[in-house]
């Protein structure tokens, strides 16, 4: 379904990714790991059209997506939830999830999927009217990743969805990644630093180091490799 | 008792002008972070439109007064709105990436190419603005006068922001707007069309500024290519006053703006005028710069 070919992505002269090569297959809940400032975060950004690709090539669906403006990307089926949440503090959580479903016309069906949404996670139900700025850390990851699910994507890119976030929250959170991607067969590309988490989920697994893809494997491999277990498993 | 009621008239009727020129700042500024001074010129474009097309117009359709007041009015909107998106375009595009000094500065370009390629074009002398609106008094008696020329620009104002409050506040567009001043980058990931929303945000803008040219023109008939330096830099005062980025502040910096000019006009002295409104300015960048309703924004790192 995604295909990346030898990424380089710079910032300024800061050089961050060197060349990663990765795939996820349609129905897959793939996960990337890694420490803080791997390239995760930036990965995910020039699959999505907002950070800026210096060379190398991202192929959605068959077609070559690389430096496209983001609502192109958007429309394509590649719905983000980006790192920070970016929730709009100023809209109510009505208008968020509204936005979410912006380049769709289907009206009824979006009020659908926002009732499907509310069943999922109903505490969203209670915010509806409120500025998503009033909401809780919790409460405004589900709204961000309830906002990427509205424009009905085919690819669902999540990052640091356990990002402070409290841990009781956590497991919900990964259980209810799961129940989408099963239910509405939608594929996950998972950013986490909670790598134990992120395996847990995963069909397979990538793990990110400076700016390149260090190791891959099918998830639960990943989760029993000894180096991977040190450094990251915190075993 | 009368006279107040003529200063309180008179200040609502210019405050309101004001008050459609400074929602174009504002939400340009929410928009993009920077002072389009180049606002102030497509007002005054939008007069000069008013001055060349009004004539025709009237011919065209005849008797009915009021209808080719309200096309002519709809054809500066129109005109402007382009105008505002082809400087949007040409001139502030390109820069989206820079600083905002750069952004600011070429405002200030644009600003002196319209006011100069203006007294190019339309010859630097004062020219008189037709009669678009009849010129009565709807009410006359001791010391009270009050034109229908005041009573059409509050009435128009007025349907004007409430047209663009219906926008912003209950239109899937104007949501996308909201969120676009909220995260540009947070928007472009809902699929929103940055482009396209600037665009739109410079067409109600430059409609708003050319609507309140010819309000401004059809009371304040003398009409030059300068003309729109005093207005622009009053509606922009009221634009601070207000909160800028905040459309509730802009139409109450307005009315504010425009009260104060007449009272001080009317009570003091026509020589404080511009004095006390730039007083203001001064004032509340130094006491509350966030403006009455705006709220403090910490710089986002």
């Amino acid at each position: 379904m995604l295909e990346i070919r030898n990424l380089h992505v710079h910032y300024g002269a800061v050089k961050a990714l060197k060349g990663i090569s990765l795939a996820v297959g349609s129905g897959q809940i793939v996960a990337l790991i890694g420490a803080n400032g791997a390239g995760k975060s930036t990965s995910l950004r020039a699959i999505s059209g907002i950070a800026d690709v210096s060379s190398g090539e991202i192929i959605f669906d068959g077609i070559d997506i690389t430096n496209k403006p983001p609502h192109v990307i958007v429309f394509a089926g590649i719905s983000h939830a980006p790192e920070g949440r970016m929730i709009f503090a100023n809209l109510t959580t009505r208008e968020n999830l509204e936005m979410g479903a912006y380049l769709r016309k289907d009206k009824g069906e979006i009020r659908k999927d926002i009732e499907y949404l509310f069943s999922i996670f109903p505490k969203l139900k209670e915010r509806i009217n409120q500025p998503g700025g009033k909401l809780s850390g919790g409460e405004q990851q589900m709204l961000a990743i309830g906002r990427a699910l509205l424009a009905r994507p085919k690819l669902l890119l999540l990052d640091e969805p356990s990002l402070g976030i409290a841990p009781i929250l956590v497991k919900t959170i990964f259980q209810k990644i799961v129940e989408i991607n099963k239910e509405l067969q939608t594929t996950i590309l998972l950013v986490e630093q909670n790598a134990h988490m992120a395996l847990s989920i995963a069909d397979y697994g990538y793990v990110m180091e400076t700016g390149e893809i260090r190791l891959h494997a099918p998830a639960s491999e990943l989760a029993q490799n000894e180096e991977v277990k040190k450094a990251y498993l915190g075993m | 008792m009368n006279q107040l009621l003529q200063q309180i008239i008179n200040g609502i009727s210019l405050g309101s002008i004001y008050a459609l020129i400074a929602l174009g700042y504002t939400m340009i500024y929410g928009i993009l972070r920077f002072i389009n001074f180049a606002h102030g010129d497509v007002f005054m474009i939008g007069a000069f439109v008013g001055f060349y097309s009004a004539p025709h117009i009237s011919k065209l359709v005849g008797g009915s007064i009021i209808f080719s007041g309200i096309l002519v009015m709809l054809l500066a909107m129109l005109i402007c709105s382009l105008l505002g998106v082809t400087i949007e375009k040409f001139a502030y595009k390109p820069l989206r990436s820079r600083p905002k000094l750069t952004v600011l500065i070429t405002a200030i370009g644009v600003s002196l190419f319209l006011e100069y390629g203006g007294q190019l074009i339309f010859g630097p002398d004062p020219k008189l603005f037709p009669t678009i609106v009849p010129s009565m008094a709807v009410v006359d008696t001791q010391n009270l006068v009050i034109g229908s020329n005041s009573i059409v620009a509050i009435v128009t104002a007025a349907i004007l922001m409430l047209i663009l409050r219906f926008i912003v506040f209950n239109t899937k567009m104007g949501a996308a707007m909201r969120a676009v001043s909220y995260n540009h980058q947070a928007a472009a990931l809902m699929g929103i069309n940055i482009n396209s929303i600037i665009s739109f945000t410079f067409v109600l803008g430059s409609s708003l500024a050319a609507a309140a040219a010819i309000l401004y023109s059809s009371v304040y008939p003398s009409i030059n290519p300068l003309m729109g330096i005093f207005p622009g830099l009053k509606a922009f005062i009221a634009a601070v006053l207000g909160g800028i980025g905040n459309i509730y502040g802009a139409a109450l910096g307005g009315l504010i703006i425009g009260l104060t000019e007449t009272f001080v006009t009317g009570y003091l002295s026509p020589t404080y005028r511009d004095a006390i409104s730039f007083g203001i300015l001064i004032l509340i960048l130094l006491f509350k710069p966030s403006g009455i309703m705006g709220k403090f924004e910490a710089e986002k790192v």
